[in-house]
């Protein structure tokens, strides 16, 4: 099966590379911190999904470009957008949260399973 | 961002002469590599699971990004995930698992506090700038749009 596969995996790996680099170039050259980092990378993802751009690249690269952080801008947009083609002005506040709710519910349940079970570690 | 202060800048050539330097290109190297490597593994289970009937591409992604997370949650419970980030950089903090592991994190660490107002209190330390820049950026921008009329 990865014969037929390889192209769409190189892709990911090429596309999802990229993006671990700008992040590694941002704490290393710009020197910032991972929160600023973060939120650089969230906002250029909503800004990309505004121009519709970010849709085209994870069609093309697939995991590559939702993997990375930067597509939680994306979709928090596209669900923003959605909404407002639904149900205009409301439908922004209404759908923003659609596409990153398994991001978030996963994240905030699977912390909580973990913290239950596990003792920090020092 | 750390401001070095000025008295201290005597010792800096020293520094310079003594102390290793910050390897820019391994870092930039380990983390294309880890972080694409990541994301290839991801897009192959990807495919393999969007095989499954009455499963479209699009739920295949959120399966595997909620797996990513899962795994990211218990190797920082197991405190591996802390050992691996320190090698690979941004090749672990830029994709979802950096978000899932400082949510995790901050959730364990500050669970001595009671899981009110410690884990449930600081839980979303990093994660809470990414939430509020992001929901802050994607309503501005469909504001935007909406207002423009393209959207």
């Amino acid at each position: 099966m990865i014969g037929e596969w390889w192209i769409d995996i190189l892709k990911a790996f090429l596309v999802g590379g990229c993006f671990c680099l700008i992040g590694q170039l941002l704490f290393d050259v710009a020197k910032l911190t991972p929160a600023h980092t973060m939120s650089i990378l969230v906002t250029a993802g909503s800004i990309l999904g505004g121009f519709g751009v970010y849709t085209k690249l994870a069609d093309w690269a697939g995991a590559g470009a939702t993997l990375p952080i930067i597509s939680f801008g994306n979709m928090l947009v596209i669900g923003a957008l959605e909404g407002a083609r639904n149900n205009g002005f409301w439908g922004i506040w209404t759908g923003i949260l659609g596409g990153v709710s398994a991001g978030i519910a996963a994240s905030v349940f699977f912390a909580f399973v973990v913290a239950l079970i596990f003792k920090p570690k020092t | 961002m750390v401001k070095k202060p000025k008295v201290a800048s005597w010792y800096d050539p020293i520094i310079k002469a003594h102390g290793t330097p910050r390897p820019l290109l391994r870092n930039c190297l380990v983390a294309f590599i880890f972080g694409g490597a990541l994301c290839a593994v991801a897009e192959y289970f990807q495919l393999l699971i969007s095989l499954i009937p009455g499963i479209s591409d699009k739920d295949a992604s959120s399966i595997v990004m909620v797996i990513v997370i899962a795994l990211a949650a218990l190797l920082t419970g197991l405190g591996v995930f802390d050992k691996i980030a320190q090698q690979v950089g941004a090749g672990l903090a830029v994709p979802i698992t950096g978000f899932a592991n400082s949510i995790t994190s901050s959730t364990l660490e500050f669970k001595s506090e009671g899981y009110v107002l410690g884990s449930g209190c600081n839980g979303f330390k990093l994660a809470g700038a990414v939430i509020f820049f992001g929901i802050g950026s994607a309503v501005v921008v469909a504001l935007i749009e909406l207002i423009l009329g393209i959207v």
